[in-house]
């Protein structure tokens, strides 16, 4: 079926309509398809917020900078993004150790760099698009598969950001960096035994790992398996979540009619756990309807990757469409009960700017791949 | 193992085709995982979730903590919280809106504007089941009568709050400030958690400068709710935390004299205790009732309130800026002594005119349009007070440079709010020559030093200023910062108390008394003829029963010109001239400072003479009698 689909899109680039879109470097389906995710996650924020215009509107804001982040980073041609992205990387690594030395605390994380009257930002996000670009990038001119030592060589990318984000402390986005970079070494061809025997030895370790975990991380990985051990505190937020979801049903409560969204039970409504408001308000079938498109992004995205013409964009455009995957299935698998709580937005629906623009910049850098095609 | 190193990019192609399709599978498997487990949630155990969110829950409610209470002086209380109960609609639980609507109103008032409030308040943002105000401030009886009757009337709830009641409503509205509704601009500045369940914030007065104190700790009760919002139990609970009571140094008593001598007339009234700057009495006129603001009111009376030509949302014992007119000259007069520019000897001509030398301009005395203009005679600084004559004046101030003046004046506070804890308080205009540059774009004029000379010119005021500059002058010129707030139960954190105003350098213990003596022969000289008398004796100074030292003052509101005659009744009512009189006594350890401002009020010995006398009859009186 996913052979089939693919097969079927290059006719429907024909489309003369869409040809002025692709002038400028966007790819018509990709487009639609995240405007049509846009769209569906707008209508639900807006229940989120309580029907709150100056909330939404400030959305409305951020998510215009995102598209204007996509496109302009579907201008640059991929030969650009070769070039530079051991510089950005490098760039990267360095601002993460200013944020270790010199950055904002905010509720005991240190995470944030404050250029004082201009911007305050969170380096660790950059690193989303940087690490698997600066992975891409040493594959580029290795044979592949990927030799021992290369591999060894791209998971030292991989774990040195990964672990400063780690220190800050910020477990949640470090994981999500490390697993870009990561897809990065997969796509690139790393024998499937090798992460067999990685898997078991982690396995191993695992009970080792447990010692190494701040209490409160400790705390959402017992409340996973019973939260009803700590019904006020740590299990609250699956509890709340899970009933929100179940109370759904096949249709949902209706949009704005949502008791456990609008009454204040189910915590982080607007953020982090908006799939909730989703499958309360607009039941089994709403969640189904967003799954599909995200689904189909991720198709379109792993047609993208499969067509480009060089290892860079391969690569590159894998990861990023893959790592897009593991955030929506961290997200609802958390919100769902499946996965402990830990800090991923519902992409391109959750309130909130930086990982909107991420996600667009990176949606960007997928179509400059796909439509840049003299390299 | 040559072959190795070089790329094959058909191959790579191919293998990463192949990876990307195991993948997407991959992502298949874990997505069907997850629509696997929506089923679960959603389709096999929806009953069990179902009644989960329609059932029992666990809530956490804040707690609003009472407001803490104002007292005067004497014990008695200016601010108070009162139950008051309303009537809410849960408009979810009503099937038939209509027809509860009219039930309700047969058994309790609700006026068409209750309804046509309601509708409003309907429109704005709020989550389901939560009730929207009908009606407020029910009496007894209509709580009796909707508890007997709660079984008739689903999705109708009584509500019971704390509220803000001024029980003086318009007397100390300007003394006392008071709280407000808080509205959206107002959640962005506070602490979100502190207020969770306050209603009201203090925005005027004292009322906001003590805010913090006022207000209190949040509590919560951790409830036991249902999904629409009801609760069933309250399991646990920690109390809020009441406000701090305060005490101020106001006396109520005085303060509903001197409402009382204001009358009917715009003004300000504001005393002081010269000793401690204690603010004893703050009176401005026309007041408004706060507790409208609380209760709330219509489009209509809120309109009326802030449209009124006669503003009596402006306070204007505080906010209201004036020229100073003659209550100025006290202070020209030691500035002259301090710099050697006059000594109390030193006499000059009063012809009831004066020019400067080469210029052209007549600058007029008061007594111009009385008693043949012929001025004042013979004029020295004692009776140049006693008299207010302007010639001398005029004369003093062209004889000292004007910085000398102003840096002279700024020691009394004018030009400043030094006030401890009346943080709204206009700064007045105290103007120099770098000021009208800057502002004017002019160099400063000999003329404008005339002006000065007489409280004229750019110079602004406030009544507060002046009472500040009359308990100055009581004190022999230590300077009080005036103050509200006499006491409270505990320290209060915004109490950072400025440091003490320095006192007044330069002039000698001899010149303070006699520029009081002058003070007191404005009230006492009498009965020497009209140009022998004190300006005030013929209005309050024949029959007084203790030394009062005072100044009168008359501010122009509109220029004059030159060589025109005016007649006071053909001036438009706001064309006229402002009363001042400043006024302080006894005279030798005075114990009370005040000003009297009559806005448009005419003669400031006329008008705003007895307005002081009756406000310090009212306070010395009994004090004298028990001595």
């Amino acid at each position: 079926m996913a052979r089939d689909f693919i097969r079927s899109l290059p006719e429907h680039e024909r489309d003369a309509g869409a040809s002025w879109l692709r002038s400028i470097h966007i790819d018509p389906l990709l487009m639609l398809l995240l405007v049509l995710v846009i769209g569906y996650g707008l209508v639900v924020l807006y229940s989120a917020v309580d029907q709150s215009q100056t909330l939404f509107q400030a959305q409305l804001v951020r998510i215009s900078l995102a598209v204007v982040a996509l496109v302009i980073a579907a201008q640059l041609p991929p030969q650009i993004y070769v070039r530079w992205a051991p510089f950005i990387y490098v760039f990267g690594i360095a601002l993460l150790v200013l944020v270790l030395t010199v950055g904002v605390k905010v509720k005991g994380s240190q995470r944030w760099l404050d250029i004082p009257g201009i911007v305050r930002f969170q380096p660790s996000e950059l690193m989303k698009i940087a690490v698997p670009m600066a992975v891409a990038w040493y594959f580029h001119d290795r044979p592949l598969p990927p030799s021992f030592k290369d591999v060894c060589v791209a998971l030292a990318i991989v774990a040195i950001p990964a672990g400063c984000i780690i220190a800050q402390p910020d477990l949640g986005t470090g994981i999500l960096v490390a697993v870009a970079g990561f897809a990065v070494v997969v796509l690139a061809g790393l024998p499937w035994r090798w992460m067999l025997y990685a898997g078991l030895a982690l396995a191993t370790a695992a009970p080792g790992l447990w010692f190494t975990l701040q209490d409160y991380q400790r705390q959402r990985i017992v409340t996973l398996f019973d939260p009803e051990s700590d019904p006020l505190g740590a299990g609250w937020n699956i509890i709340q979540s899970t009933t929100a979801i179940g109370s759904g049903g096949l249709l949902g409560k209706g949009l704005f009619a949502g008791t456990q969204s609008h009454l204040d039970f189910l915590p982080e409504a607007r953020t982090d756990f908006i799939i909730a408001v989703v499958g309360e308000e607009l039941g089994f079938v709403g969640v189904t309807v967003l799954l599909g498109l995200y689904l189909l992004v991720i198709m379109r995205g792993m047609f993208i990757a499969v067509s480009a013409e060089s290892t860079f964009g391969r690569l590159l455009s894998g990861a990023l469409i893959l790592t897009f995957f593991v955030y929506v299935f961290v997200n609802i698998a958390m919100v769902a009960g499946l996965l402990p709580v830990v800090g991923v937005p519902l992409p391109l629906v959750s309130y909130g700017g930086t990982s909107a623009i991420t996600l667009m910049a990176s949606f960007g850098i997928l179509m400059a791949i796909r439509t840049h095609k003299a390299w | 193992m040559v072959g190795l190193s070089i790329k094959d990019p058909i191959r790579e192609q191919q293998m990463f085709a192949s990876r990307a399709i195991t993948l997407l599978l991959i992502i298949a498997v874990l997505l069907a995982l997850l629509i696997l487990r929506l089923i679960q949630l959603q389709v096999w155990e929806y009953d069990a979730y179902q009644t989960r969110s329609e059932q029992n829950r666990i809530q956490v409610q804040p707690l609003a903590p009472p407001r803490g209470l104002i007292y005067d002086r004497h014990g008695e209380l200016l601010a108070e919280n009162r139950v008051s109960s309303s009537v809410a609609l849960v408009t979810e639980r009503i099937e038939n809106f209509a027809g509860t609507l009219e039930r309700l109103g047969r058994l309790i008032s609700v006026t068409p504007a209750d309804i046509s409030d309601f509708e409003t308040r309907l429109q704005r943002k709020r989550r389901p089941f939560e009730p929207v105000a009908l009606r407020q401030a029910l009496t007894e009886e209509e709580i009796a009568i909707l508890a007997v009757n709660r079984h008739l009337f689903n999705g109708v709830e009584v509500t019971t709050e704390l509220i803000r009641y001024y029980p003086y409503n318009d007397l100390l509205a300007h003394a006392v400030g008071s709280v407000r509704r808080i509205n959206e601009d107002d959640l962005r500045t506070l602490d979100e958690v502190p207020y969770s369940a306050t209603k009201y914030v203090g925005k005027r007065g004292i009322e906001k400068f003590y805010e913090r104190s006022l207000h209190g700790e949040v509590g919560y009760q951790q409830v036991e709710i249902d999904a629409h919002g009801r609760i069933r139990q309250v399991l646990d609970i920690k109390p809020p935390i009441a406000g701090q009571n305060i005490s101020l140094h106001l006396d109520n008593r005085l303060q509903i004299a001197a409402t009382a001598a204001l009358g009917d007339r715009r003004g300000a009234v504001v005393a002081l205790d010269p000793r401690s700057g204690g603010v004893l009495a703050l009176v401005s006129h026309p007041g408004y009732d706060p507790n409208l603001f609380i209760t709330g009111m219509s489009g209509e009376q809120y309109a009326q309130m802030s449209d009124s030509i006669y503003t009596p949302l402006f306070n204007r014992a505080v906010n209201g800026q004036y020229a100073p007119g003659s209550t100025f000259k006290p202070v020209v007069a030691l500035a002259g002594l301090v710099h050697g520019s006059v000594t109390w000897d030193e006499t000059i001509e009063d012809h009831g005119f004066f020019k400067l030398p080469g210029g052209s301009r007549i600058y007029r005395d008061w007594t111009w349009t009385r008693n043949n203009s012929g001025g004042q005679g013979t004029v020295d600084l004692h009776r140049a007070i006693y008299r207010s004559s302007n010639v001398f004046f005029y004369d003093l101030a062209t004889r000292m440079p004007v910085d000398h003046l102003v840096g002279f004046a700024r020691q009394f506070g004018i030009g400043f709010n030094v006030a401890v804890d009346i943080s709204d308080a206009s700064q007045g205009l105290l103007p120099d020559p770098i000021w009208k540059r800057g502002y004017k774009g002019e160099v400063w004029y000999p003329g404008d030093s005339v002006n000065m000379g007489i409280g004229q010119g750019d110079l602004l005021v406030t009544p507060l200023q002046m009472a500040t500059l009359a308990a100055t002058l009581a004190n022999r010129g230590r300077v009080v910062r005036p103050r509200l707030l006499l006491s409270s139960d505990a320290a209060l954190p915004e109490v950072d108390p400025p440091p003490p105003m320095p006192p007044v350098q330069g002039p000698s213990a001899d010149d303070w008394d006699r520029m009081v003596d002058a003070m007191e022969a404005v009230v006492h000289r009498g009965n020497q003829g009209f140009r022998g008398n004190g300006t005030a004796w013929a209005y309050i100074g024949r029959d007084i029963a203790y030394r009062m030292a005072g100044k009168s003052g008359t501010a122009q509101v509109v220029e004059i010109r030159q060589g025109e005659e005016y007649e006071e009744e053909e001036l438009a009512e706001f064309n006229r001239k402002h009363a001042w009189f400043i006024a302080f006594a006894p005279a030798d350890d005075p114990i009370i400072a005040l000003s009297v401002l009559v806005e448009n009020g005419g003669g400031g010995s006329s008008v705003a003479g007895p307005v002081a006398r009756e406000v310090l009859d009212h306070y010395l009186l009994p004090q004298l009698a028990e001595r």
